[in-house]
């Protein structure tokens, strides 16, 4: 079931659930964060965090260890740490950063080395407009936040970063069209570089793979992630495409190029199967990608099944006085057809079969993947909307199903 | 540059409708190149790598739409037809009179690109506060209405020319019959 999330905020830039998914930080489009509690009535504000100057971009909450680490426009990050009477404190991090920090992620395991918090999230990477990522881990003597930076070959703003599952590798999307693959290895605090199938180094900041978003070109990335098993790496950019490279298979890169505007964010969703991609303009609407047997991506379906509203009163006169005037056959549409009324922003996965997003028209909304599966099934069915796959791809899926048996080709 | 041609109005509109519609793909962006300041860079083009490939949309060779976009800013920029010397100075004032009240109009940029009678700049707030598709007719409503409302201007100024003329001429018949009385 799709839960829509009001928390009386007119737009949410970007979201972060904790542990339990009881609590969720939020930052309206401004320099604040705002902590809500779900309650029976309701979402509370239990802490309006105030300290950064400039516009939040990005706001990360480690389930494990219970932090909340935000970045911001002012080139600030802090580490904000729950006390006991559960009010929120601010550790600057030391970020040596001089543009606008974009985006923040925190690692997702961490060793035994690290004692305060073992085996947990004992880094972050802040990729900025200053062509640098910035990995920052916690030094207990200094009692500080400290980092480390990546440079090279950096050639314009870090939108993106995201961690491999093994914490040793970060993979970032920059404006230069490039998505690349650092070693995010810090000697201080680690015992051993992974040796997983991106390659492994004992420095920080080694490039392991480069993927330009097309070979001649492309768009800004917007979007980069690692699939849940860390071999593969998914990017959306500005050239509406979707990209996924896999390192088992020496790095290949699958391109799909869409129809559709440009997408802004992608998750993945199961273990290298589906793909949830979201994209912004006139319909701002969640969309599913597959990778089917061949390793080829395809299109499953549109997750925002809201009906198309009726136009009410809507005379055979105007609509074809708009169509002459203004090349459009709908007059009066304020509203769009989606859930979601403006861009959407951020999207996070909630847990194997849910992900929620948020977007510049204030909701917050959770997807449950499985529901809307079957009620999208059912929708193309009833609608007879068989032509988002192709007669070859159906075959393809039927002659899938049933090596497999029978069993849903789409995983959960 | 993209060039795109269509002569009848329909297409021309759907043409300008779609590509604004793609252009106006903006996020929140900070500079890269001064620190904590955010500009649109369509207008900084401090950075080559942040701006797109601009598109221009001609009608005929007066009537065109150039289409610039950046990652966090767009630049729209109308050519109106001027038929003649009445319509250019008609459509000289017409958008000196929006361009010097900017501010009403939000999206309007106080002068306009070289060799174009008046631009609208797009950032990613104004996408931000506004639905998109609205902006978009806006500016296809814009299109369409500054040629009528220019056309309408040149009629009532030849109908004014007119019934002065007239006037005048009333004058000068009667001169005419008092000196042949």
């Amino acid at each position: 079931m799709t839960e829509v999330h009001n928390l009386g905020v007119d737009a949410i830039s970007c979201h972060a659930w904790n542990k339990d998914r009881k609590e969720v930080a939020i930052c309206p489009n401004n320099n604040e964060i705002q902590v809500y509690k779900r309650t029976s009535s309701g979402w509370k504000l239990l802490q309006n965090l105030q300290e950064h100057d400039m516009h939040v971009m990005g706001i990360d909450w480690a389930p494990n260890t219970n932090r909340i680490v935000t970045c911001s426009a002012d080139k600030n990050a802090y580490v904000w740490t729950q006390e006991g009477d559960g009010k929120w404190n601010p550790a600057w991090v030391l970020l040596r950063i001089n543009r606008a920090a974009t985006c923040v992620k925190w690692s997702p395991l961490g060793t035994m080395l690290v004692k305060p918090f073992a085996r947990s999230e004992n880094k972050f990477a802040v990729g900025s407009g200053g062509r640098v990522i910035a990995v920052c881990y916690f030094v207990s003597e200094n009692n500080w936040w400290q980092c480390k930076h990546i440079k090279r070959p950096l050639r314009s703003t870090v939108t993106t970063v995201d961690w491999h599952p093994d914490n040793k590798v970060l993979v970032a999307g920059s404006t230069d069209y490039k998505v690349r693959v650092f070693s995010a290895f810090i000697s201080d605090m680690e015992d051993a570089p992974g040796n997983g199938p991106w390659g492994h180094s004992n420095t920080l900041g080694t490039l392991l793979a480069e993927f330009q978003n097309t070979p001649n070109g492309g768009g800004w990335i917007h979007s980069v992630v690692f699939s849940p098993c860390g071999n593969k790496i998914c990017w959306v950019a500005h050239n509406s495409s979707i990209c996924i490279a896999d390192a088992t298979k020496g790095n290949a890169v699958i391109r799909l190029y869409t129809e559709h505007l440009p997408f802004l964010n992608c998750v993945w969703m199961g273990s290298n199967s589906i793909v949830a991609v979201h994209k912004h303009g006139h319909s701002c609407m969640p969309m599913l990608y597959s990778i089917d047997d061949n390793g080829q991506l395809y299109f499953v379906s549109k997750l925002d099944n809201t009906q198309k509203k009726e136009a009410a009163g809507l005379s055979a006169m105007r609509k074809f006085q708009s169509l002459d005037r203004q090349a459009r056959t709908d007059t009066n549409d304020n509203a769009l057809d989606s859930i979601h009324q403006n861009t959407i922003n951020c999207v996070r996965k909630v847990s194997n079969n849910e992900f929620s997003t948020s977007g510049l028209d204030g909701q917050l909304v959770v997807w449950d993947l499985k529901y809307v599966n079957k009620l999208i099934w059912l929708f193309n069915l009833a609608a007879g909307e068989f032509h988002c796959w192709s007669e070859d791809s159906i075959k393809k899926r039927n002659a899938a199903k049933e090596q497999k048996g029978g069993k849903n080709t789409v995983q959960n | 540059m993209f060039l795109l041609q269509s002569g009848t109005l329909k297409p021309y509109l759907a043409a300008v409708r779609r590509t604004l519609t793609a252009a106006m793909c903006l996020e929140n962006f900070s500079s890269q190149i001064v620190e904590k300041h955010n500009k649109p860079e369509v207008e900084v083009r401090a950075s080559k790598e942040l701006l797109l490939t601009p598109i221009l949309i001609s009608r005929n060779d007066k009537e065109k739409v150039l289409i610039e976009s950046s990652i966090n800013s767009m630049r729209i920029s109308i050519a109106v037809k001027q038929a003649d010397d009445l319509e250019k100075l008609l459509c000289h004032n017409f958008t000196r009179f929006m361009t010097m009240r900017a501010e009403h109009f939000i999206i309007l940029r106080r002068k306009p690109i070289e060799g174009y009678d008046i631009s609208f700049l797009i950032t990613n707030i104004h996408v931000e506060q506004m639905y998109k598709h609205k902006i978009v007719d806006f500016v296809i409503y814009f299109m369409e209405e500054i040629d009528r409302e220019i056309s309408e201007m040149k009629l009532s100024m030849n109908a004014r020319a007119r019934i002065c003329a007239e006037e005048f001429l009333k004058r000068v018949s009667h001169l005419w019959c008092n000196r042949s009385r």
